[in-house]
């Protein structure tokens, strides 16, 4: 559909009460840790206490003699000769030889209530040979570093390279050195961001059995069911289609819960107590310990300006770790890091690099946010180098529809300058600034992902529809596909159910990740719809004796397509559907796809900030967020996407930080210590969206959940420099590094 | 260990449970009474997804023993909306869009509750420094304050 054909929409664009709404503010929405089964047993994880240990030996005995203790298991339960990454995810699950993180589990036992099985935890003797660690991602590539697996690196690293590297890329375009000879400014900065974590308030939680047969079932707090039943099956040798895996309602996510922890545990747990469900509730400590909290990452950036602001060349090298695992997000980082900008010349060098710390799993964005600190930082720093506004730079040398973008491919149609326009407008940037205040400009960038998607209607009896995703719901998206679907039936909202449904009911769905739900749920949904029409107006002609394509589909009924069709008053969904049993069956469509037509998403954010001189802490007095949706189907529950990824990105900025003690032991494992922002460390976070329709959606939609929390970071760090001077190129921006830089940029 | 005999009141109704004194209330409600509208999000009184009322206090259910609750009286979520419908609060919050994943929402719902009963008219900041017990991860707190403020506001009305 081309950008003119939109129409204004009866339902798309508006903000309706959402389905699931009433159970969730009554405390009737289920949860992970929400259901229980009959004879059903407790588990309880042990977990490392080192981030570096040969496990010696595992005494089970005094665990297996305590009453009510039904199953004790260790690495030993599990199949071998796993490979790839179904042996990373059975390792992270239990450790095999080495504990290689404080944290990791280590054996797991299931006993008739909870507090019995935490006892019986507390019996498993563990005896470790504590080994040398590395926790950052600079010490783990020095020379002395520990090695965290030999032989872990893939066939991109080149020869000579640390062990601890496991995957090295290089690409770009042009020539950066004849950039950058171009221009007449060349500057560099070094970039660190700590690692931090979703922050989900929800503990990860499952309730799992598993028969002898090999026959189980799990309800799990997760984002991808199909991806649970993946990667479980693997870890434990299992057939997938013999594993029914049922979403709860999720308690957050942002990537965290599109992997596994301890779901295998309560299956193996499950299997040796004779088939008895085995429920696991992660501790706060545990999923901050356990869990997979993004990369840290170590960056240096150079890029070449001219005096009159237009980007010559860029070149970044980015070092990540993501753990005792290969797989932190460094390629992304680098995708993202020059998106916004149209360069001639640019190159990426990328280092994914172990250390003894948890498997990072995907946060918001993965990656992006800390390319775009490095980048956004060095680029306001030239700005005000050169005297230039960074709106007019940011604007100058935007990518349009067309452009190669700094990855490589064609940008397809994009909406960057729109959002740089509506954000230059915007009042926030007239408001005055008082002493010790700042104002600081940055953008972002995110893909939007498609992945495997499959989603069935059917029309009820009455005329109503129910539809049935494999996305589970995090952030509103019921509202936002009944939305859609309704209007494509031509039928009430209210007419509209959107299920969440289990591993049993659909073929193989993709997590709600990568901004994808909205956007592909949503198109597979309305292409479901249009099947139903199709069905429906045959049964219309087939009533009416003219021909199928002589019907057409009018707010809600069919009708013959002009004149020439015959004369036959309309027959709505409710009439079709009433007598569907006489006139061929139940009418349902079903799509099933990766579909096509994906559309970024860019945002560009406007921090104010007041720097307390004396204590060095960063109040955020205004906030606003500009970015493409391309179509905002429900727009509240688009402006609140927006609202929480700035959110998140401020608490990434100011406060949250992985903090490990010189034993590599994690010292922040509990929310007191692992601050994330409260409301009183918040302003209102306004919001502008704007709408660029992404052509590859019937409605023109972005996944919009994600880039949000990628310009929060440099965009607060450079209002601090407005505000004081004083430049930070390292997270988090507390206030004893706020001090020290303001004591630095004094003394200079 | 053995168990304790617990008597009290939940949402109005005489309710006995029997408790392992090392159990918490949470863990009461939950387990023992099948009330999981309150959550666990921490288990150290950081977070605020457990909040409860016990004899009118807000409290982190979480950090409260489940035999404290003897001869006392616990509301929590389940209680909030009557056979009228919904408290003002539970409206507007999804009127507003107020929640995402919901999980915080039945601690918020209680500790707004509880603001406004000792505040009906709560200036954005004092509504902010009220709320700043329970942790949400997915809204930023914009449209959980607009939320608040307006059920007051109508509360507000309605008692004039």
């Amino acid at each position: 559909m081309a950008k003119d054909e939109f129409k204004e929409f009866r339902l798309v664009g508006t903000r309706p009460d959402r389905p699931d709404g009433l159970d969730k503010v009554t405390g009737r929405a289920r949860y992970g840790a929400d259901i229980s089964a009959p004879g059903m047993l407790w588990g309880a994880v042990v977990r490392s206490p080192h981030a570096h240990a040969r496990i010696v030996s595992i005494d089970t005995s005094r665990a297996e003699a305590l009453e009510g203790v039904k199953a004790v298991v260790t690495r030993a339960d599990f199949p071998t000769g796993l490979t790839g990454e179904d042996w990373d995810l059975q390792e992270n699950t239990m450790a095999g030889e080495r504990a290689l993180y404080d944290g990791h589990a280590v054996a797991a036992v299931a006993a008739t209530s909870k507090l019995r099985a935490e006892e019986a935890a507390r019996l498993i003797d563990v005896t470790y040979e504590v080994l040398p660690h590395v926790i950052d991602v600079d010490d783990a590539i020095k020379p002395d570093a520990p090695v965290i697996r030999e032989g872990a690196a893939d066939a991109t690293v080149p020869e000579g390279m640390p062990p601890n590297v496991v995957r090295y890329m290089e690409f770009g375009h042009g020539n950066v050195e004849a950039g950058f000879a171009e221009a007449d400014l060349v500057r560099e900065g070094h970039y660190k961001t700590e690692a931090t974590h979703q922050g989900y308030i929800e503990p990860h939680a499952c309730l799992g059995q598993l028969g002898g047969d090999g026959k189980g079932e799990m309800w799990v707090c997760t984002q991808g069911q199909w991806f649970i039943r993946k990667m479980c099956a693997g870890v434990l040798g299992l057939d997938a289609a013999q594993l029914r895996v049922t979403p709860s309602e999720i308690g957050g996510g942002f990537g965290g819960k599109t992997t596994i922890f301890m779901e295998p545990l309560s299956l193996a747990l499950s299997r040796k107590a004779g088939g008895k469900p085995v429920k696991i509730v992660m501790t706060r400590s545990e999923v901050l310990r356990a869990t997979g909290p993004t990369a840290s990452a170590s960056m240096d950036v150079r890029i070449g300006m001219k005096k009159d602001g237009t980007l010559t060349a860029a070149r970044a090298e980015f070092r990540m770790q993501g753990g005792a695992f290969p797989g932190s997000p460094v390629d992304m980082a680098l995708y993202c890091a020059f998106a916004p900008y149209k360069l001639d010349h640019v190159a990426h060098v990328g280092y994914d690099v172990l250390a003894n710390r948890p498997k990072c799993a995907a946060y918001r964005a993965p990656g992006s946010p800390m390319g775009a600190f490095a980048v956004e930082s060095l680029i306001d720093e030239m700005c005000r180098e050169l005297g230039l506004d960074p709106m007019e730079v940011r604007l100058k040398n935007a990518v349009r529809e067309g452009d190669r973008a700094s990855y490589g491919p064609k940008f397809a149609s994009i909406g960057l300058v729109e959002t740089l326009e509506a954000t230059r407008a915007h009042p926030n940037l007239a408001e005055p600034l008082g002493p010790n205040q700042g104002r600081g400009v940055a953008s972002g960038y995110w893909f939007n992902h498609n992945g495997e998607t499959s989603v069935s209607l059917a029309i009820s009896e009455d005329g109503t529809a129910q539809v049935s995703i494999g996305t589970p719901d995090i952030g509103g998206s019921r509202a936002s596909i009944a939305l859609m679907t309704a209007e494509t039936l031509g039928i009430p909202y209210e007419d509209v159910r959107v299920n969440v449904v289990e591993t049993g009911a659909l073929g193989v769905n993709e997590p709600t990740h990568g901004s994808r739900a909205t956007f592909a749920s949503g198109k597979a949904a309305v292409l479901a719809a249009g099947q139903a029409i199709t069905e429906m107006c045959r049964r219309a002609a087939a009533e009416w004796g003219i021909e199928p394509e002589a019907v057409e589909w009018v707010d809600g009924a069919a009708q013959p397509a002009g004149p020439n069709a015959g004369k036959f008053p309309p027959m709505s969904i409710a009439e079709i559907a009433g007598k569907m049993g006489e006139t061929g069956g139940p009418i349902s469509g079903h799509h099933e796809s990766v579909p096509e037509g994906v559309g970024a998403s860019f945002g560009c954010h406007v921090v104010d900030v007041e720097v307390d001189p004396e204590t060095g802490r960063v109040t955020i007095l205004r906030y606003l967020v500009v970015q493409d949706a391309g179509r905002a189907i429900h727009p509240a529950y688009v402006e609140g996407q927006y609202q929480g990824g700035a959110a998140q990105g401020i608490g990434w900025a100011l406060n949250e930080a992985y903090i490990y003690d010189d034993k590599g032991r994690l010292q922040n494992p509990v929310f007191l210590d692992y601050r994330v922002p409260v409301a009183s460390d918040l302003p209102m976070i306004d919001t502008v969206i704007v709408e660029v329709p992404n052509p590859g959606h019937p409605y023109g939609v972005r996944g919009v959940g994600e880039t949000g929390i990628t310009p929060p970071l440099p965009a607060i760090a450079n209002a601090i420099q407005d505000a004081t001077g004083a430049r930070l190129r390292a997270l988090p921006m507390n206030p004893p590094a706020v001090l020290a830089a303001l004591k630095a940029a004094r003394g200079a | 260990m053995s168990k304790i005999h617990v008597t009290t009141t939940v949402n109005g109704d005489p309710v006995e449970f029997l408790a392992d004194p090392r159990e918490t209330l949470l863990d009461c409600l939950r387990d023992h009474l099948g009330l999981t509208g309150s959550k666990e999000g921490c288990g150290t009184g950081d977070c605020g997804a457990c909040s409860v009322t016990l004899d009118d206090r807000l409290v982190c259910s979480c950090l409260v023993l489940g035999v404290e609750a003897e001869g006392r009286r616990v509301d929590t979520i389940e209680g909030m909306a009557d056979a009228d419908g919904l408290h003002p609060l539970q409206r507007k919050f999804i009127e507003h869009a107020a929640l995402q994943c919901g999980f915080c929402t039945p601690g918020l719902l209680v500790a707004a509750k509880a603001l406004l009963v000792q505040n009906p008219d709560p200036t954005e900041e004092e509504v902010r420094y009220g709320l700043a017990g329970n942790l949400c991860r997915c809204t930023g707190y914009d449209k959980i304050v607009r939320a608040v403020m307006d059920a007051a506001a109508e509360m507000r009305q309605e008692a004039a």
